[in-house]
């Protein structure tokens, strides 16, 4: 008798914590925002990013110089994961710029460590945390960096590349957060 | 009429135990007669308990959660007479909640306070700890600036470290795909009444274990070995008036700081308000400089110390965790530093530099130069702990004498 009484309280825990637990997920209302959004890429200089707030997270659009695109290479050594095979990589073996352009790269600009925002230094000189710094991302709360396509540099905390969000070019038109030829 | 009076007193006396208990914690409770200023701060923690409820009853008052939340911090500190004061008083409070029970922590390190049979005491004192920090995460994120966004997007994304759960964990968290207003929704209630209530049940069982087993001393004598024909210890006094208003001198010095920095630096140069959340939250914009408020920067170090993500947030929970099981950590024969040898001394002052050094790591940008000291720090931290065993057991301690 205790024992069936015992049984039938604790059957009631996990439902009486559903409505607790289930009513932290995000509301219908959260979940409806953050459509895709368009931007006119050509009015980037090369050598330049911008950047553009999709689902209010930040997404970094780099125009790569000529220059860069040549030396995308030079820095592999000091790449934890060249190639993206530790993350789903949406554009695989399509550009070295990881996405669908040869000439841009788009990213999610969130670092895969603690989420801050890394900080854009295309720039080729020592830096302070690097001394054969050749130009990539910085994050400036714990120090991960990655290169100019957003791959990130072994012994740093980040464990992953930054993540390449599903996008399209049409024309000068870049859309991200949509990509028909995916879905 | 007082005849009327003791009637009534007695009435209730026969229902609920308010002599009784009057007598057995504060009128008659025996308190050690010789101890030092390190013996003050659990006072001043309990002091400063009581500033953070009834400031932060007023910010209620005056705080509005959600997308307003940053603007109803404008409000009070400009519209509200003596909003500002209300403001800083809280703000105050918390980095001198942390300041006195680091200080009351390391009372316990140097004098032993957590040795057989005051176990107990300890591992509350440390879950006070734990609660502590969670309640001073929380309420650091309610201003909604941009380093109360970007010191709970890192927080948050801590969880993320875990094995499969971690990204919908921080979903679940957050409630949304950024820390937004029904994020800061949640950490309210969190923070106003659910830890508060665990925060004040805490200490309530802290107490009351520390009256069971009886308070310790800087000389780490057992005063309960020597008692009068009654029980009471013979180098005791009576916690009223005794151990009342010598702790009333410390509580005014204490005040009269406290004031000081609420009035003329709430600030604290940075290190209690960051100037960042002066900014609103911005998603897209991450502060050229992120650092956590100052009483969790040593922690902030260890986990910047380690290149791994789950590592790191290993290493900063294993660093706040080891409090718990210093009891079984510490060999020695004797309690107080005094009568401890001189590894125990070194090692602790060691960890003290450690600890301090991981301190101004986590609250400056870093480099090459800095990453190697805190992984030197972080070494030395953990030493301090995992060795303890060993050098407790193996130094020469000095006699401990038999009275106080």
């Amino acid at each position: 008798m205790i024992g069936l009484t015992s049984a039938f309280g604790a059957a009631g825990v996990p439902f009486a914590a559903t409505p607790f637990i289930a009513s932290w997920n995000p509301s219908a209302k959260a979940k409806a925002v953050g459509a895709p959004v368009k931007v006119d890429v050509t009015k980037i200089d090369p050598g330049q990013q911008i950047q553009i707030g999709w689902r209010k997270q930040p997404v970094f659009v780099i125009r790569h110089s000529q220059e860069a695109i040549k030396n995308i290479e030079s820095s592999l050594s000091k790449l934890a994961d060249p190639n993206s095979e530790a993350i789903e990589e949406p554009y695989r073996n399509m550009n070295p710029t990881r996405s669908k352009s040869p000439e841009y790269t788009v990213l999610v600009g969130v670092c895969t460590h603690l989420g801050c925002s890394p900080k854009f230094f295309p720039e080729v000189e020592p830096k302070s945390w690097d001394a054969s710094w050749t130009g990539g991302y910085f994050c400036p709360c714990h120090g991960s960096m990655f290169d100019l396509v957003g791959r990130v540099f072994k012994g740093v905390p980040a464990p992953t590349n930054l993540k390449v969000p599903p996008h399209n070019f049409k024309g000068n038109i870049l859309t991200i957060g949509e990509d028909e030829e995916m879905s | 009429m007082s005849d009327n009076i003791s009637k009534v007193f007695n009435w209730v006396n026969h229902r609920l135990p308010i002599q009784n208990t009057y007598e057995r914690h504060l009128s008659k409770h025996p308190v050690p007669k010789k101890v030092n200023f390190w013996y003050l701060f659990g006072a001043l923690a309990a002091v400063v308990l009581i500033i953070q409820i009834v400031s932060g009853i007023w910010l209620i008052m005056l705080y509005t959660p959600g997308e307003q939340a940053f603007a109803s911090i404008e409000y009070m500190m400009r519209d509200v007479d003596y909003g500002w004061a209300i403001r800083y008083m809280h703000t105050t409070g918390a980095s001198m909640f942390f300041a006195v029970v680091y200080l009351h922590m390391f009372r316990g390190l140097l004098y032993g306070s957590y040795q057989k049979p005051k176990e107990l005491v300890w591992i509350f004192g440390c879950t006070i700890y734990l609660a502590m920090m969670a309640e001073g995460f929380l309420g650091y994120v309610l201003p909604y600036g941009q380093m109360s966004y970007w010191g709970a997007q890192v927080i948050i994304s801590l969880f993320g470290a875990l094995p499969y759960i971690g990204e919908s964990l921080e979903l679940w968290i957050r409630g949304d795909y950024y820390i937004s207003g029904i994020t800061v929704n949640r950490f309210f209630a969190l923070h106003v009444v659910a830890l508060p209530l665990v925060l004040i049940a805490l200490v309530f069982l802290h107490l009351i274990a520390l009256h069971e087993v009886g308070a310790g001393n800087p000389e780490g004598v057992d005063i309960e070995a020597h008692t009068d024909e009654d029980g009471v210890p013979l180098d005791s006094v009576p916690f009223f008036p005794y151990k009342v208003l010598n702790a009333l001198v410390g509580i005014g010095v204490f005040m009269t700081v406290f004031a000081i920095i609420m009035f003329f630096f709430p600030e604290g140069g940075g290190y209690f308000i960051e100037y960042a959340n002066y900014e609103e939250a911005n998603p897209l914009v991450t502060p050229d400089h992120i650092a956590p408020v100052w009483y969790y920067s040593p922690y902030y170090s260890i986990l910047r110390a380690v290149p791994d993500k789950l590592g790191g947030f290993a290493a900063m929970g294993a660093a706040v965790a080891i409090f718990f099981v210093v009891p079984w950590l510490d060999r020695s024969k004797v309690a107080s530093i005094r009568y401890k040898g001189i590894l125990s001394k070194i090692a602790l002052v060691l960890f003290g530099i450690s600890f301090l050094t991981l301190g101004y790591l986590g609250t400056v940008s870093v480099t090459e130069h800095r990453k190697t000291m805190g992984v030197i720090c972080t070494f030395i931290y953990f030493s301090y702990f995992l060795l303890m065993p060993i050098y407790t057991s193996i130094e020469k301690t000095k006699p401990v004498p038999d009275r106080l």
